[in-house]
């Protein structure tokens, strides 16, 4: 009933191309936005930051950055841990390298070092296709998780390997460190998720997104109505890896503290992220979110529900979780293909015409 | 009329038909051992609807690709505006104002009907990744300016209640109308339209060779098309090219290649007595 379009007339093509034609959906987008950053940063304690929060906020950047090569380009990859590994990592040698310059920048600069470490490895998608390319970018995960266990450089020659995080701090705020608090981490990786998302909306409603879905519908026409590939494929796979280059330096820096890549950033990382992406839908920023949401929040409902409610046993609970996470996830995929976007696209559908549906 | 001639005439009907723009000269096209093309010349002047016709199979769509640049040619010269073409990537050809639709057809189907058009747009497109990225300023401007001229294009091929549609779940005359969009959104110099009414009905025929003289005459696009209605090509055309066995076997206005002996013995087979 009020959500509708009727009477909201657009009169700019401004206006029409807006992320929300829908004046309910603005203010509901608000009242999130409000929410977010106004109510929860008071109320939220350790363990909702540290098992359900921030590492949503982490996954839905890396899912978005997924998202724009996969689902928008088509570009299948599987090396979305490397990349995370090499944003974790060139945080860390700037973070040591420089420690007076603010660590918001130091995860932004990683951004950009991942994203030319992604245009390096997405060369090969000029190529070639499909499970070829994902194929490729598999040997690009075990190359990076490989070359930061070998080379010490990386890690600072520290006798364990590891790699963990100085503390540092924005406006006298620890945000990495042993002494964070909960909510300053929740906000930090909050202000990255908006701005992120805005970009990605903002590029993939443009001329740019358009060329990248020209090229995963139809390469061969794109390129003949005027679309250069390497162009596309190139920004595709250099935004996507800034976007997963930043997850990453804040999955390290933010939110883990200490890392092991081949433990943080291993080969399950990657298929983490693209079944985020599978399930929460191809193509869509909200279903970035949605996907990132179902398998963060999956697990911890699982266990509360196994272990807490039911009484199992930890060991028994932890096996029978997994299990319970991968049936849903073929069950979720064969009942709506589409992902958790397209669910949320019938429903908004269906709540225009309610109440009166003829 | 006289074809030698390259001096601007005007048609029965009023338009003007200029000079040379494009020609090309003696197109071998060879894939391995198969020849696809041999050794075909012709010239396509500006403002004309010029035909390519023959059997399956003669090379047709072949010699659009080359004319496209999705082919190189193995021997022959693409003469474009006066110059010759050196070897071009299919999207540098686009740039060159030179836009198609697709014998079956290619649309992006995953967008809707707008984002497809005004995907066709993209060769005038300017922006910088920052612009977009920001939504502000020059990508916001000029994203206004385009959706504009796409609007009039909308407007002019009657689409406006499937602008927001994705085009996967359109009906086929609507889909290959929305190509024809997409490839007049460039506001190309030439066009080439594969086959524009394959599989369509009497009256979506009709719509669309309207559609075809519209864009002719009103935006002075010229037009190569290939097409097996004999009626439609003979009633739009200005000039036939036909092949057979990728050897030109005919060129001329359509009375003249009617008439050819050549010709009929390709369509309707000839006598060994």
């Amino acid at each position: 009933m009020f959500y509708r379009e009727a009477g909201d007339f657009k009169t700019s093509y401004v206006d029409d191309s807006q992320t929300f034609p829908i004046r309910f959906d603005r203010y509901r987008y608000y009242a999130v936005l409000m929410v977010a950053f106004a109510v929860i940063p008071f109320f939220v304690d350790s363990y909702w930051a540290n098992a359900i929060l921030v590492p949503f906020l982490i996954y839905a950047i890396a899912a978005i950055g997924l998202n724009i090569l996969t689902g928008y380009c088509g570009q299948v990859s599987l090396g979305t841990g490397g990349f995370m590994a090499v944003g974790a990592y060139s945080c860390y040698k700037l973070m040591t390298a420089f420690p007076d310059v603010s660590i918001i920048l130091h995860v932004i600069a990683a951004g950009f070092i991942t994203a030319a470490v992604g245009v390096l490895f997405g060369l090969p998608s000029l190529r070639i296709k499909g499970f070829y390319l994902a194929v490729a970018t598999l040997a690009a995960q075990f190359f990076l998780v490989w070359l930061f266990n070998k080379v010490p450089w990386f890690y600072n020659y520290s006798a364990s390997g590891q790699i963990s995080a100085p503390e540092r701090t924005v406006f006298g705020i620890a945000v990495t460190g042993p002494n964070t608090e909960a909510w300053a981490k929740y906000l930090v990786c909050l202000l990255f998720v908006m701005v992120l998302a805005w970009v990605a909306r903002n590029l993939t409603r443009g001329t740019i997104g358009r060329s990248w879905m020209a090229i995963r519908d139809m390469d061969i026409a794109a390129e003949i109505i005027g679309v250069n590939p390497l162009k596309a494929k190139l920004t595709a796979f250099a935004v996507s890896s800034f976007y997963i280059g930043i997850a990453g330096a804040l999955f390290f820096a933010v939110y883990l503290g200490a890392v092991e890549v081949g433990e943080a950033f291993g080969i399950q990382k990657s298929f983490l992220i693209l079944f985020m992406v599978i399930i929460g839908g191809l193509g869509s920023i909200f279903g970035s979110f949605a996907g990132a949401a179902f398998l963060v929040l999956l697990p911890v409902l699982l266990k509360n529900v196994l272990v807490g409610t039911l009484g199992w046993p930890t060991d028994l609970a932890a096996h029978i979780e997994l299990m319970i996470v991968g049936a849903l996830i073929i069950v979720f995929l064969i009942a709506e293909p589409h992902g958790l976007a397209q669910l949320w696209r019938i429903g908004k559908e269906k709540l225009r015409l309610w109440p009166f549906p003829h | 009329m006289n074809i030698a001639s390259v001096e601007p005439y005007v048609t029965e009907d009023g338009r003007t038909i200029g000079g040379v723009l494009m020609e090309l000269k003696h197109i071998t096209l060879r894939f391995g051992g198969v020849v696809a093309i041999k050794d075909i010349s012709f010239d396509i002047r500006e403002g004309e609807i010029r035909a390519i016709i023959g059997p399956n199979g003669a090379g047709k769509s072949s010699m659009l690709n080359v004319i496209s640049g999705f082919y190189t040619p193995s021997e022959g010269e693409v003469w474009f505006e006066g110059r010759k073409r050196p070897q071009m990537r299919p999207y540098q050809v686009a740039q060159q104002g030179i836009a198609r639709t697709f014998q079956n057809i290619a649309l992006f189907s995953g967008m809707s009907t707008l984002d497809n058009i005004m995907t066709g747009r993209i060769t005038r497109m300017k922006s910088g990744l920052f612009s977009q990225a920001m939504w502000w300023g020059k990508a916001q401007r000029e994203e206004s300016e385009h959706r504009a001229a796409v609007e009039k294009i909308i407007d002019f091929l009657e689409i406006q209640h499937i602008r927001k549609t994705p085009v996967g779940r359109l009906p086929y005359g609507l889909q290959k109308r929305v190509e024809l969009g997409r490839a007049l959104a460039a506001e190309p110099r030439l066009l080439l339209l594969d086959e524009p009414m394959a599989g369509m009905n009497v009256e979506e025929k009709e719509d669309m060779s309207r559609f075809i003289l519209d864009v002719n005459d009103e935006f002075g696009t010229t037009i190569v098309l290939i097409e097996h209605d004999m009626g439609v090509v003979m009633d739009l055309s200005d000039r036939v090219v036909v092949m057979d066995y990728g050897k030109k076997i005919g060129d001329g206005p359509p009375d003249e290649v009617r008439a050819n002996p050549e010709v009929i013995a390709a369509y309707l087979g000839v006598s060994h007595d």
